[in-house]
């Protein structure tokens, strides 16, 4: 550890930490563009320069120099100040001054580093340079002229999203930032760059010229469009969720966001449920509350009543319904929508037991039957990270376009009865080996086989526990906390003939199988649920309450409100409680602070924030045989559920990246 | 300068070049220079693949040599490489051409030694012939480059043709020059003075002159 001095004080630093590190550590705050603590060190952007005894009696970038026994470096001298402004003049040369148009003011780094650290007027009058519009897709704006070159852009695509697609072409004045030949940025997290982009160069395309930063009330909330639950941060202006940008949460999205996450909020203002509906003749027509909850009583859902949760509620919307069941008699609670049957007696065996940022250490992984990139772009990039640090990675399912390299064992979930004596090899080898089993894995009966060679590699070992069940749905680790999950999945609940369906949101079950029951849809979008449904209960999105959610590792994390719900729309939970009222029964519950209590004494996990201890990994069952040809169930990556399926953003991102251009016409 | 931006992706530039592939004398010098690189670092090779795929370009044309979109696309598929990458490498490099070419390229230097020494009057000359920086002659003889120092300053002015180099040009040694490339002859390169061989020193040397015949050791006289 050597130690340095930084302005006069001591500090010891980390071996192979560089200079600017050294003087972070010391409570100095440094300039930079071109640094970035989760990028490789570029050394550009020169405006961390520092001074450094030892060494040539110049300044020096500090990101790039690494800090050695005895420096001592200033950041307070005469030296240092005039470099800093003289670095400022040369990025300002070239750099429009557009604030008043720019997207970026307000949270600009090149403004603010401007007003601290640059000089108060130009002194340059001749023509800045112009540089054409380059087109990166839907979700990215582009302001090239704005560009400072600092190339983060280009090292997030190539080293954490793995696609190596923005390149800086030219050279000296004429470097332009562009993708070859202005293609669409392709791959799941691109819009990320948007954050790193530390001027107005790249902005946010569906965002342009919507609101200034200081417009907005920041909520902190939790994404729900997989089942990672990024940390992210609601902006929103009066009613609107303007936009939503990831959180710094080391341990779950580290500083990204998947594109959908990102931009799926503008679907909360599209084909909003604001009202209820109640089906007459077969067609749907507005009606009162009173009217509805009339309907449901009607239907006398005392002893035969099912509820199933969506892919987006949150903890406390299912233990709502969970409490009125109970009251009203019955048990038939479910949330593996697309009819999904696992054994869920023990939750550490569908967890992802390596932690999202435990999986990084891996160094070797088997995935079976799951579309990574699609299902949790979050989880890809740590996939990523893995590969980088020596990871061997095979994957059992149809081929897809993994971003490092894969081996692809076969289609077929049998594989796994019978790996190659080479794969077996690896596992059995490996300090840290890790099976990851995906949705279309458990579709396919690979949870139990996939236990059982969690057994045979000792995935379970000191301080490492390699057994990985990766889900795709936001409510799903906290539904099978809350009990909604029967023997015989959904199809058990149809085979009980319910008089009532209390749907909670959920979009993505076929209704056939309820074609007997009162279909109830307490849900915030008219998609599929509310086509399929008798009676349409007006319910808030996950902006719009405050709520539980567990992610996929069984973290427990909590989301507030940010808006209102539009309407007549409520909180899920007032919902429910109004039905208990009408159908006679008692939840146990007035206030929201009282259904958490009642839910924290029945699930003590939900308490507090963070991992939940779920317990030890059960042995698998051998003589449990998965078979099928594996297919992934995301079809379209950006419509997977109802809020991005109204979301225009989404839409456009499906037809121009994907392709799906009769999608689009069919979503209009 | 010359227009550094690659020639526009037209349908006309993809059927013409979509088919390009290295001719198996090229083949194998490639493959040769990938060779020189570990196993899994093949695309550290991309700057003689580039200039092997643009000399190509040139002789199937009959012209100086350039890079079609295409031809770039397939030297970053022959080193499984990003094409973005390629284009970057080709777009930061002045031996790369981007755009279509004449049959010669003519690169005078306008660096300073060369420009005191009368580059200047040299670009005269090639402007009197039709030739238009970065753009080909309409002739569709002559590509005009202005570059940066070639380091041939001892014998400036000077002027890169293809791959030679010819020194000590007046206007009317370089009209020559090009007059003989224009009919398809192959002038003498290097220095054009006359009795002077490479770059020694014009008019007999100034220093070291014990040194002209014999070798003469200078230590003691320090």
């Amino acid at each position: 550890m050597p130690t340095v001095t930084v302005d006069g004080q001591q500090v010891d630093v980390p071996d192979g930490a560089t200079v600017l590190q050294a003087c972070e550590l010391a409570g100095k705050e440094i300039p930079r563009f071109c640094y970035h603590e989760r990028l490789s060190i570029a050394g550009n952007c020169r405006m961390c320069l520092v001074e450094v005894k030892p060494g040539p009696p110049k300044p020096q970038a500090s990101c790039a120099l690494p800090a050695t026994e005895g420096q001592e470096i200033r950041t307070d001298s005469l030296m240092v100040k005039t470099a800093r402004e003289g670095v400022m003049e040369f990025l300002l040369i070239n750099h429009p001054l557009d604030c008043p148009i720019c997207d970026q003011g307000g949270e600009c780094d090149l403004q603010d580093q401007a007003m601290f650290y640059g000089r108060g007027a130009s002194r340059y009058h001749e023509n800045k340079r112009a540089v054409s519009e380059k087109y990166m897709g839907p979700l990215i704006k582009t302001v090239m002229t704005r560009c400072i070159h600092c190339t983060r852009c280009v090292r997030f695509s190539e080293e954490i999203a793995g696609v190596d697609e923005i390149g800086a072409v030219g050279r000296g004045e004429s470097m332009e930032i562009t993708t070859y030949l202005e293609q669409a940025v392709r791959h799941e997290m691109s819009a990320n760059v948007i954050d790193l982009c530390p001027v107005g160069a790249l902005t946010s395309r569906p965002y342009a010229f919507e609101a200034r930063p200081w417009e907005l009330r920041k909520t902190l909330s939790i994404d729900v469009s997989d089942a990672v639950g990024a940390n992210i941060r609601l902006d929103s202006r009066g009613r609107e969720v303007m936009r939503a940008l990831p959180r710094v949460n080391d341990e779950v999205n580290e500083e990204w966001l998947s594109d959908k996450g990102r931009y799926q909020v503008d679907g909360l203002m599209h084909r909003r449920l604001d009202r209820v509906w109640v089906r007459k003749e077969g067609r749907l027509q507005p009606a009162s509350w009173e009217q509805a909850f009339a309907a449901i009583a009607a239907a006398d859902p005392r002893g035969s009543i099912a509820a199933v949760a969506g892919d987006l509620v949150d903890c406390e919307t299912m233990f709502a319904a969970r409490r009125l069941l109970r009251a009203l008699g019955s048990d038939l609670l479910e949330g593996r929508q697309t009819g999904l049957v696992y054994d869920t007696s023990s939750l550490a065996a569908v967890a992802f037991n390596s932690s999202l940022s435990g999986i990084e250490h891996a160094d070797a992984i088997l995935i079976v039957g799951s579309h990574v990139r699609w299902e949790a772009p979050l989880v890809q990039s740590r996939l990523r990270k893995a590969w980088k640090r020596g990871a061997r990675i095979f994957i059992i399912g149809p081929h897809w376009d993994t971003t490092y390299p894969a081996e692809f064992l076969g289609e077929d979930a049998a594989v796994l009865h019978d790996l190659p004596d080479a794969v077996g090899d690896v596992f059995t080898a490996a300090q840290r080996p890790a099976i990851i089993v995906g949705a279309a894995g458990l579709a396919k009966g690979a949870l139990h086989p996939a236990l059982a060679l969690a057994q045979d590699w000792t995935l379970v070992r000191d301080g490492w526990n390699g057994f990985n069940v990766l889900h795709m749905a936001a409510s799903r680790m906290g539904g099978l906390l809350l009990g909604f999950a029967q023997a015989g999945g959904i199809r058990a609940v149809a085979e009980e003939r319910p008089r009532v369906l209390l749907s909670l949101g959920a979009d993505e079950m076929d209704y056939k199988p309820f074609a007997g029951s009162l279909k109830v849809y307490v849900g915030h979008h008219g998609d599929r649920g509310a086509h399929a449904a008798d009676i349409i209960l007006p319910a808030a999105s996950y902006a719009e309450k405050d709520g539980t959610f567990v992610n996929t590792e069984g973290r427990v994390q909590t989301a507030e409100a940010a808006v209102f719900p539009p309407g007549d729309a409520r909180a899920d939970w007032t919902i429910m409680r109004a039905l208990a009222d009408v159908l006679g029964v008692d939840v146990g519950f007035d206030s929201f602070a009282e259904l958490r209590e009642a839910m924290i004494a029945e699930v003590p996990a939900l308490s507090s924030p963070g991992l939940i201890d779920l317990g030890e990994l059960p042995r698998g069952d051998g003589s449990a045989r998965a078979a099928g040809v594996i297919s992934y169930p995301i079809a379209d990556f950006y419509l997977t559920n109802a809020i991005c399926r109204a979301s225009p953003t989404m839409q456009r991102c499906s037809a121009e990246l994907l392709g799906n251009a009769d999608m689009l016409e069919a979503a209009e | 300068m010359a227009d550094r931006s690659p020639a526009p992706d037209t349908p006309e530039l993809r059927q013409r070049w979509g088919g390009f592939a290295f001719t198996p004398a090229n083949k194998a010098e490639a493959d040769r220079a990938i060779a020189r690189y570990p196993q899994g670092r093949q695309r550290s090779a991309i700057m003689p693949l580039l200039f092997i795929a643009q000399r190509q370009v040139g002789e199937e044309l009959g012209t100086a040599g350039w890079l079609p979109l295409p031809v770039i696309e397939y030297v970053a598929r022959y080193l499984d490489m990003p094409v973005v990458r390629a284009l970057e490498v080709a777009t930061f490099y002045f031996m790369y051409n981007l755009q279509p070419m004449g049959r010669h390229h003519v690169q005078v230097c306008g660096t300073t030694p060369c420009m005191l020494r009368g580059s200047d009057a040299l670009f005269e000359t090639c402007y009197r012939r039709g030739m238009k920086k970065g753009q080909v002659s309409a002739d569709g003889l002559w590509s005009l480059t202005e570059v940066e120092c070639m380091g041939n300053c001892a014998t400036a002015p000077m002027a890169q043709i293809d791959d030679d180099n010819y020194e000590d040009l007046t206007p009317e040694r370089l009209d020559a020059i090009l007059d003989a490339l224009a009919a398809g002859q192959r002038p003498k390169t290097g220095t054009q003075e006359p009795g002077r061989h490479t770059s020694e020193p014009a008019g007999g040397p100034t220093t070291l002159t014990a040194m002209v015949d014999a070798n003469h050791d200078y230590r003691s006289e320090w």
